[in-house]
């Protein structure tokens, strides 16, 4: 991933999010647990390593025809089967981080989903669906990443610095005080450089993040930035961003680049510094060769990690917001749980009465206030309204997406915060503007209301819904694929398959969103037809747009502003010369 | 790899000096482990202690000088990096902007602004990358080897058997890494089309209680993804661990071999302790070959992507402001003779034999089902494409003559899905003409939406407007520029009729000098146009008045009933 992100990295609440990871990560504990040690011990195993290599110089250094080789192929045989150990330990090790990390990263994806399943449907409308994939496809995975690559490297370099450090006590203590200048080195210049570099990379990421976002808007109004001939402003608009862009990459990796150089330099001088009191103590024979080297090669060890930890810093906060961002949206609140003594619903009649209903998406600013409205069984309720006028608002209250606020809506006589919710919403039907079709089979897509419908029926559903000849028409018949989208089928096509849905499932009551006419007329006329075979004998509310469906409702309801405006049939309406009068006066202008 | 030598060519001194500073650098660094051997061997042994500080000494500075020297390259590398980049995604943008529709289409919006963006990224990581460390891993490489071997060649042999097993390690991994990620990736995307489908048909599914199903569903994708992960996963972490035991080994070997030279008495024992860091240095360049490998083929595939869009021929036209623009009085503006057009040769013709003649004071209405045609139309009109067969002709003169300046200057137009832009509410309007406030001002009262402030700041895509209001928006810029021709495509999708009413009423009166076009789906849009053309299937299958229309035109008539009090 490129280090630009428009989103702000650094979580807000660190210590609750790692709580939570930790959490995570507790549920496989046996898994975790054998992680740690096997850490501790390949990490150790590969720091006997210097010691050894030590031990076998020092049986070397007796010099000309005095070596040992019993002592040096023991010491040897030994390097060999520990590096072997801590190979094969490091690599298992990994293998357990790696699962971990997956099965943690599963376990969220799975728990995100789940979640959103309960969540209000409004939730959808005020959240961007890229928003939402993105917590699953790329946060998720940063957290993967982070669990299986950066938490064994922690691990492992504080091992390692803790270990190196005791072996150099341990070979001479009195070498460790040459490297001892040069930690506290290490370490200030470390942190300052992360402190002064942190603030330009930030700022890097910030005018990566406006270059992003200036070349997507532009490159998207191409076409009307062409009409009107503004090419060279919009470049040299580009200009100073892409100058600024520059400028930050520069300044900051003028100072990131010098980190490297700068800890290089600080280990060459230890090396110096080791080197030297190292041939002092060898000739006051305070040390040996051996001891030496293998001091040399554990104070490499020892300064490595620092540096990498401070590296390993801000990829570990960049998890913990990505963990909180995931968090959040667990912690988003759910639909109301049934009530204990919710009924199974059974030969639904249709008769819906709305009592006195309130209702507010905010509790403090209502849209519906004493709402009353009785649909009897078979009849038709028509909601009509400028777009963006609330229109689903109540489909919303009716299918219990949101309980009412005050009052209440009974069905069949019964109150429907009593019903169990997957029964309530069984006994509607839905067709909505927003055609839905899923990757899968035609069939798969209409048989996707009825578990087990037989290919007889899906066949009289498509039929009634003038989709037959159609689907006949394609080489795979019912089995052609429909792409992800819905691509290679025409919009009406897609219509009528919702349509041909809705037939199937054998509900007693009909939502309907009469789409406008985005389709040519030929297939336009089908849908009508089909919506009409659709809306018998069932109740109906329909969103319409077709007088004819309006003029024959058995109700109207007038939306305006998010609220009820007025209600009456056509003929009342029109007497009343309010809102829907002129509507309907408006378009003969 | 050429587009990126192109771009770093002006910069050929600085990244001559860059490889130049790095490569002594190296070369320092090499020395520092000799001065060890010369201290534990030579010096301490013979008790010359002046000596052990001198090369104590040395050390150090040999230090300071290395440091100064990957700073100074380091820095000019960003340099190089900074300003060849800067100039390639300067050209990119360029490019981009002045692109053709069909150019344009060919390699689509998302994968432009991919190639602008992360693409142009890959590519600056790695010219900054291939200098820093492209020039220290191969030299510390052969200099290591180098040196080792000078120092004691038969040890040397340990270190070049080993090379090849790790290169061969690292190769081989990667490419199988390559297949493997790639599938990863497509489980991921079948994880997300799950997602995708359940947050668009969130409704529904609740409507039908499919929720377990889908769960069980996502669960599976889920699940698979996982699997495979873990199998990647698992191949990724091999080549660290096995490349650190043939390290080890070769350090092992070299003990042993150097302990029978020193019992021979051919070598001294510091000789291996100076080996070993040099061992240390060799394998570090070759995990650095490693990367370099790993992030050439992101970055040549990403340079590849840009060096595509920049190879597209140039427009013709250019879309020059300095381009003529005359003052024409021919009576008709606008006429279509006999234009047909196809988006690509093999495809079926989007328009066939359009004919028609529109003159000064007059307007014209466009209706059809989506897909006919009607905004392939515009984008001829307009010159984002050229017409196939027959021509298009303003003021009498044909528009493949003319300068897409000339032949834009003269429009002011709404497109369908049109783009708003983050920046002030008078430069969504004025959009860089240079249009007055008190215009500007003019143009938002005639499309009602005169109560914003000129300087409020507009977001991202509009997204502090409503939906009517951002078309309305999109109308002001449109009327604004008392363009001669004034073109609205579906432009009232979102206004109800009432008000897509009152702003028809307003422009009428306030800008009746200009030609309009309007683009719609409903009739009532366009029944009081002096001529309405109606598209089916690109093909014209009626022309002229409403009246006139509805009684010869069966599809005319036939959408007009069908809407005949559509309402919203």
């Amino acid at each position: 991933m490129p280090p630009f992100s428009t989103k702000t990295d650094k979580p807000k609440d660190a210590k609750g999010a790692v709580r939570r990871l930790v959490k995570y990560m507790f549920k496989y504990r046996a898994l975790t647990a054998a992680a740690v040690v096997l850490s501790v011990f390949s990490n150790i195993f590969a720091l006997l390593g210097p010691k050894l290599s030590g031990n076998a110089i020092d049986v070397i250094a007796k010099g000309y025809g005095r070596v040992n080789f019993n002592k040096v192929y023991y010491y040897a045989g030994l390097m060999i089967l520990f590096y072997i150990l801590s190979v094969i330990m490091s690599y298992v090790l990994s293998s357990i981080m790696i699962v971990i990390g997956r099965r943690v990263a599963r376990r969220m994806r799975k728990e995100v989903f789940d979640k959103l399943t309960r969540i209000p449907v409004g939730y959808y409308d005020t959240n961007q669906t890229g928003d939402i994939i993105s917590r699953v496809s790329y946060d998720i995975d940063v957290i993967n990443t982070s669990l299986s690559a950066d938490v064994v490297q922690i691990v492992s370099s504080f091992i390692t610095v803790v270990c190196s450090f005791g072996m150099m006590v341990y070979i001479s203590p009195k070498l460790v005080i040459s490297t001892l200048i040069t930690i506290p080195f290490s370490i200030i210049y470390t942190r300052y450089m992360t402190k002064k570099t942190r603030p330009l990379f930030a700022k890097r990421s910030r005018k990566y993040g406006e270059l992003n976002g200036f070349t997507e808007e532009m490159f998207s109004g191409h076409k009307t930035i062409q009409a009107y001939a503004h090419e060279e402003g919009v470049i040299s608009g580009f200009d100073d961003i892409n100058t600024a862009a520059a400028d930050a990459f520069y300044d900051a990796d003028y100072y990131g680049t010098i980190i490297g150089p700068g800890v290089g330099f600080i280990n060459n001088l230890s090396l110096a510094l080791v080197a030297i009191t190292g041939a002092f103590f060898y000739l006051h024979n305070m040390a040996s060769i051996g001891q030496i080297s293998s001091f040399v090669l554990y104070s490499r060890k020892f300064s490595g990690p620092i540096n990498e930890i401070a590296n390993m810093y801000n990829e570990l906060m960049s998890a913990l917001a990505a963990g909180e961002r995931v968090f959040r949206l667990l912690d988003e609140k759910e639909e109301t749980a049934d009530a204990a003594n919710a009924v199974e619903l059974k030969d639904v009649k249709g008769e819906v009465c709305v009592k006195n209903v309130t209702f507010g998406y905010d509790k403090k600013k209502p849209v519906l206030k004493n709402m009353n409205m009785t649909a009897n069984p078979g009849s038709v309720i028509a909601i009509v309204g400028a777009t963006g006028a609330g229109k689903t608002t109540i489909i919303n209250l009716l299918m219990r997406f949101y309980d009412v606020d005050k009052g209440a809506i009974l069905l069949d006589g019964k109150d429907i915060r009593n019903i169990k919710r997957d029964s309530l919403r069984r006994a509607y039907v839905m067709v909505l503007q927003d055609t839905w079709v899923f990757r899968g089979t035609i069939k798969e897509n209409i048989a996707y209301a009825k578990e087990d419908a037989t290919d007889e029926e899906i066949i009289r559903a498509a039929k009634a819904a003038k989709l037959h000849s159609y689907i006949m028409s394609q080489p795979n018949g019912y089995d052609t694929v429909i792409t992800e989208d819905g691509n290679n089928i025409s919009k009406g096509q897609k219509q009528l398959i919702t349509i041909a849905r809705a037939m199937l499932a054998d509900a007693s009551m009909l939502i309907l969103d009469e789409a406008t006419s985005n389709v040519d007329t030929r297939t336009e006329k089908d849908i009508s037809e089909a919506m009409i075979a659709l809306m018998k004998g069932r109740t109906c509310f329909v969103i319409a747009h077709r007088l004819s469906t309006i003029r024959e409702a058995d109700c109207i309801l007038v939306v305006n502003n998010g609220a009820i405006a007025e209600k009456g049939t056509h003929d009342t309406l029109i007497k009343e010369k309010g809102l829907y009068y002129n509507m309907y006066i408006s378009q003969y202008d | 790899m050429k587009l990126m030598l192109k771009y770093m060519k002006p910069y050929k001194a600085k990244v001559i000096f860059t490889v130049f500073l790095k490569f002594a650098a190296v070369i320092l660094e090499l020395l520092i482990p000799y001065m060890l051997e010369y201290m534990i061997d030579e010096a301490a042994p013979k008790k010359q202690i002046i000596h052990v500080i001198i090369a104590g000494i040395i050390m150090v500075i040999l230090a300071l000088l290395v440091r100064a020297m990957n700073v100074s390259a380091n820095r000019l590398a960003a340099f190089t990096a900074r300003s060849s980049i800067y100039t390639l995604r300067k050209d990119l943008f360029r490019k981009t902007i002045y692109l053709t529709g069909t150019g344009f289409d060919e390699i689509s919006l998302p994968s432009l602004i991919s190639r602008m963006t992360s693409d142009s990224y890959n590519v600056q990581s790695f010219i900054g990358m291939i200098q820093r460390i492209g020039v220290r891993a191969p030299i510390m490489l052969t200099g290591g080897l180098l040196i080792a071997g000078i120092m004691e060649i038969r040890l040397s042999v340990v270190l070049l058997c080993m090379i090849p097993v790790m290169i061969f390690v690292a190769v081989f991994v990667s490419a199988k890494g390559i297949p493997v990620f790639r599938n990863v990736q497509a489980k991921l995307d079948n994880v997300v089309r799950i997602l995708r489908e359940n947050i668009t048909g969130v409704r529904i599914i609740r409507a039908l209680s499919r929720s377990e199903y889908e769960k069980k569903r996502f669960s599976n994708a889920n699940k698979i993804l996982t699997d495979t992960d873990i199998r990647a996963g698992m191949m990724m972490a091999l080549p660290n661990p096995l490349m650190n035991l043939f390290l080890n080994i070769g350090f092992t070997l070299i003990v042993v071999i150097g302990a029978y030279r020193v019992n021979a008495g051919d070598m001294k024992p510091g000789v291996i302790l100076a080996f070993l860091t040099y061992f240390n240095m060799i394998l570090q360049a070759v995990m650095g070959i490693n990367r370099i490998f790993i992030q050439y083929s992101k970055a040549g595939a990403s340079a590849d992507r840009i060096g595509m869009v920049l190879a597209v021929p140039e427009q013709e036209r250019k879309n020059d402001v300095s381009g003529d623009y005359e003052e024409y009085d021919d009576e008709n503006v606008i006429e279509f003779d006999n234009v047909s057009f196809r988006y690509d040769k093999n495809s079926a013709e989007s328009l066939k034999n359009i004919s028609f003649c529109v003159k000064k004071g007059e307007s014209l209405g466009i209706i059809g089902s989506t897909g006919c045609g009607k905004t392939t139309l515009l984008n001829l009109l307009l010159a984002f494409y050229d017409v196939s067969e027959g021509s298009i002709r303003i003021h009498g003169k044909d528009i493949m003559n003319m300068s897409l300046y000339d032949i834009r200057k003269r429009f002011g137009i709404v497109f369908q899905n049109d783009t708003i832009f983050n920046d002030t509410f008078y430069e969504n309007i004025n959009f860089g003409r240079g249009i007055s406030i008190d215009k500007a001002k003019e143009a938002a009262e005639a499309a009602m939406i005169d109560s914003f402030d000129m300087d409020y700041p507009v977001a991202i895509k509009g997204m502090n407007l409503s939906g009517g209001q951002k078309q309305r928006l999109l109308i002001a810029r449109a009327l604004a520029g008392d363009s001669e021709i004034i073109v609205f495509d579906d432009s009232s999708s979102a206004l109800d009729y009432k008000t897509d009413a009152i702003i028809r009423n307003n422009i009428r009166k306030k800008y009746g000098n200009s030609i309009r076009i309007t683009v719609a789906q409903r009739v009532s849009s366009v029944k009081d146009m002096t001529h309405i053309l109606v598209l089916e299937e690109g093909e014209m299958i009626g022309f002229g008045t409403h009246e006139s229309l509805l009684n010869d035109c069966s599809v005319y008539k036939e959408i007009y009933m069908s809407q005949m009090g559509a309402f919203e």
